[in-house]
């Protein structure tokens, strides 16, 4: 009989530890003015949230992740109830079709004239009449090289491909950004569903495997800057980075054109407080915060206060402000038909078996 | 004379594994004065990034909630497993077997799978907070801590503890002097067991964690892209430095005293 | 009688634990069950648990179980001597040198890792050393040479703490015993240790066979993205193609496997007696 009671108190501990648990994560819950942000990892300077924080009384709480793919998991579970989230351009537009996000009413945000019209434009192709998102950064995807090494300047994707730098080439470590680069090569649109131009595609980097040193996402930075490799493929703000490391660098947007990509935020359909939302965003727009935010990320800011005030040397420079005909034959990731999507897993798994 | 030589070859083994297992740790230790922001680029010593740390309260929270969930996971789980061995070891043949087939679950799966298994199972109950965490973390600590106590338990000696109880001792008594002191060294080690494996897990607590909290791990899986910050190699380095001291002193000083003594 | 007695009554101990694992291990495991055997539209379907006989899925499955083999044998091979040393010197006895084994685990594993690729890579320390004595570089990284390296390093520990633990009970007498009685090292280390270790030997095989065999963060980093192991593909179902009802099946073929393979190696241990792991 002991013996029961004593597993009974073990039993009771262990649902005490349980309610303590929920209570505790309850509390932080119930504020009314806060907002749960998910961002991608070390895409925000700290103390902007401080400041939002001291200015509107607004609580921040904070998620980050690494790619798009593993927010939209993150989200959809429901596990979180985030209010605002900053993503990739396909993946807005997936949100938006599967009616996740909220409208934004942009015209009265007082400073949204701070996003050039361009860059309004840009969204538009993800985000149609521009409702739901408010552009944060962008750039391009190009090769980014070391200047030392290859005979002559590279100006097309031509040279990932043709086994002059067999092992020296790093490639993207994620779907849509390798098979760009095949289908921009081949002169195909990147939002192809057109299966012959995929097979042919996966037949050039099956081809190309071989002279590959690695695919990777983050760590390609630090591979040629520690000249490990002689290329990669590569965002244009690591470039950038990489090239503030390594003078011997050099960043590239292929002529046959690249991908053109924006991240920007939206408001899901759990934010209860749209208004407080909205400060949000106009705040980011703001010029001395997204100054800020610009001087901690170093992307290519889509912010016309930003851009004025950049020295000379780095408004010319190609990975953080690329000129109009670098961008020509850029296009932006749509979303793509789940068919073509789970062709391209496959194709993706094999090239990976192979 | 080959007695010498096998010593030689033993002390030299086991300096060639050791070099082995703390290679990176060096590593992570160089990098940790490493003036340059990037990893791959040495630019110069300095000892900015250990004032820095301890400027940052974001990191000072990560640890913070990473030593708390350890303790506490390895501590209930530790509560758990033991009690849950003795019980274990008392069941018939078939139970037994049964019960510990299903310990070795959660080692059994992918870490994300589990992850995302919890994730999807918490969903449906409670928010995720630092609670699911806990949770979590004493699931797979479990096993470790079954693993480790119940060989100890198998070899205990059932009569002691009888005759203790014979001679007039209630149970909880005979327990706390006879039984618990035959179980301690497995207990220690199955606590230790899942404090190391607590404090290591990232994919778990990645998907179970709620918004805000962060431990050490995901902390520095969200600077994977930017460069990891030269501030956690820095932490790392004194994480360890911290505890390679306190061994130290456990081994020696009772030692050195003895001696004294003499 | 009587005892017998006690002991059904002292089965309730073990309450709040099976309690715990029906909440959180056994439920959790059915969400996935459900998910394996569901599709999207809420039918029936055995296609995502069968995939595994892809050729895709099983090239992938053949090449983990490889490198979760070679990662074993290497544990064991590197882990015996050592333990064997540990005995001769007679280190260790206080736990101090154990606890130096485990201490790199309380640094984080994603730094470990990486510090392990700056080791390896082309230009990285090791490249360096080797240079220095005269010898040309080794072209491992991003190979399944670095990924094996990554997981035997990962999990040597696991398989050191209980053959030691195993070995350290071995009573001195015996082996002196033997000694006088004219045999020679290696007829004691097959006659004696050998078959005393075996129980230890077992736990260390599963502690190290089953996470290399799911094990993805490993190939991802020290594999450069060139080597898909099916832990990296399950990975990949689940966080980046968002295909959870794939990704479960998945797992549950790769679960069913590695219980088999386990059952299979449990069988020579008669007294279902697992050593401590520490």
């Amino acid at each position: 009989m002991k013996k029961r009671i004593i597993a009974a108190v073990l039993a009771g501990c262990m649902c005490i530890t349980l309610l303590y648990g929920c209570g505790n994560s309850k509390k932080a819950d119930n504020g009314k003015d806060s907002l749960t942000l998910f961002n991608y990892g070390e895409y925000i300077d700290p103390d902007v949230l401080d400041q939002f924080t001291e200015e509107t009384g607004i609580e921040i709480k904070y998620e980050e992740a690494l790619t798009p793919e593993e927010m939209y998991t993150k989200y959809k579970s429901g596990a979180i109830k985030y209010d605002l989230m900053c993503t990739s351009d396909y993946m807005i537009q997936k949100l938006i079709d599967e009616g996740e996000l909220q409208k934004i009413d942009i015209n009265s945000m007082e400073y949204k004239d701070n996003i050039d019209q361009k860059y309004w434009k840009l969204s538009n192709d993800i985000d149609p009449g521009n409702q739901y998102s408010v552009p944060y950064f962008w750039g391009t995807v190009g090769i980014l090289y070391n200047t030392k090494k290859v005979k002559e300047p590279i100006d097309s994707w031509e040279v990932l491909f043709n086994h002059e730098y067999s092992g020296e080439i790093i490639m993207q470590n994620s779907i849509r950004d390798l098979y760009m680069v095949a289908l921009k090569y081949l002169g195909y649109s990147l939002n192809t569903e057109d299966e012959d131009e995929l097979r042919a595609a996966q037949n050039l980097l099956l081809e190309q495997k071989a002279d590959v040193q690695a695919y990777l996402v983050d760590e390609a930075r630090d591979e040629v800057v520690a000249e490990n490799a002689v290329m990669a493929v590569i965002y244009s703000g690591e470039a950038y980075l990489g090239e503030e490391y390594n003078e011997d660098l050099a960043y590239v947007i292929p002529k046959e054109g690249s991908n053109l990509w924006v991240d920007s935020w939206c408001v899901t359909k759990y934010c209860k407080n749209p208004e407080n939302a909205e400060t949000f965003l106009n705040f980011l727009c703001r010029d001395d915060i997204a100054q800020k935010n610009f001087d901690y990320i170093y992307y290519s800011t889509p912010n016309n206060a930003v851009i004025d005030s950049l020295p000379e040397e780095d408004k010319n420079n190609e990975a953080l402000v690329p000129s109009e005909d670098a961008t020509d034959n850029c296009e932006v990731s749509k979303k793509l038909p789940d068919d073509t999507t789970k062709l391209m897993n496959y194709l993706w798994k094999e090239l990976k078996a192979e | 004379m080959v007695d010498r030589i096998k010593d030689y070859l033993s002390r030299f083994y086991i300096v060639f594994i050791f070099i082995f297992l703390y290679a990176p740790i060096l590593v992570m230790i160089v990098l940790s004065f490493n003036a340059s922001r990037s990893r791959v680029i040495w630019g110069g010593f300095t000892l900015d990034w250990y004032t820095q740390l301890f400027a940052s309260n974001e990191v000072m929270e990560a640890l913070t909630t990473t030593i708390i969930l350890a303790v506490a996971s390895a501590t209930i789980a530790t509560l758990i497993g033991t009690i849950g061995a003795i019980g274990i070891n008392a069941m018939r043949e078939k139970n037994y077997k049964l019960v510990l087939a299903f310990t070795n679950i959660p080692m059994l799966n992918a870490d994300i799978v589990t992850g995302i298994a919890l994730m999807l199972w918490f969903v449906r109950f409670m928010p995720l907070g630092f609670g699911s965490v806990l949770i979590a973390h004493i699931t797979f600590n479990i096993p470790y801590v079954i693993l480790s106590v119940m060989p100890k338990i198998r070899q205990m000696n059932l009569s002691v503890y009888e005759a203790a109880r014979d001679l007039g001792a209630n149970a909880l008594y005979a327990f706390m002097k006879i039984t618990l002191p035959q179980l301690m060294g497995g207990i220690m080690s199955g606590f230790f067991m899942a404090f190391t494996m607590s404090m290591d897990d990232f994919a778990i607590t990645y998907f179970t964690k709620g918004a805000g909290v962060n431990t050490l791990s995901t902390m520095i899986y969200s600077q994977i892209r930017k460069g990891i910050k030269p501030e956690m190699y820095a932490l790392s380095t004194l994480i360890f430095a911290f505890v390679f001291v306190i061994l130290l002193l456990v081994n020696y000083v009772p030692k050195m005293k003895k001696r004294g003594g003499r | 009688m009587e005892n017998k007695r006690k002991l059904n009554k002292r089965t309730w101990f073990s309450m709040p634990y099976i309690l715990w694992i029906i909440g959180f291990t056994v439920i959790p495991l059915l969400v996935i069950f459900q998910d394996a055997f569901v599709t999207p539209e809420g039918g029936f379907t055995a296609q995502n648990v069968l995939a595994i006989f892809e050729p895709v899925h099983l090239k992938s499955m053949l090449l983990s179980l490889e490198i979760a083999l070679a990662c074993t044998l290497i544990c064991m091979l590197l882990a015996y001597p050592l333990v064997l040393a540990l005995r001769r010197l007679k280190l260790g006895r206080q736990g101090f040198l154990l606890f130096v084994l485990i201490l790199p685990m309380w640094m984080n594993f994603i730094l470990r890792l990486l510090a392990w690729q700056m080791i390896l890579s082309k230009n990285g320390i090791l490249n360096m050393l080797l240079g220095f004595i005269g010898i040309s570089p080794l072209p491992i990284a991003n190979t399944w040479i670095s990924i094996l390296i990554g997981v035997v390093y990962d999990y040597l520990p696991f398989m050191i703490l209980p053959i030691y633990n195993a070995i350290a009970e071995i009573d001195e007498d015996i082996i002196e015993a033997a000694k006088d009685l004219g045999a020679g090292g290696f007829t004691i280390f097959k006659k004696i240790i050998l078959p005393l270790s075996v129980p230890g030997l077992l736990s260390g095989i599963v502690m190290v066979f089953v996470p290399s065999m799911t094990s993805f963060v490993v190939s991802d980093v020290l594999g450069g993205g060139k080597i898909q192991l099916i832990g990296n593909v399950i990975e990949q179902e689940f966080t980046k193609n968002v295909d959870w009802n794939l990704g479960s099946g998945l797992s549950v073929s790769l679960m069913i496997f590695v219980l088999i393979s386990m059952a299979f190696t449990m069988k020579n241990d008669p007294e279902g007696k697992e050593s401590a792991i520490w």
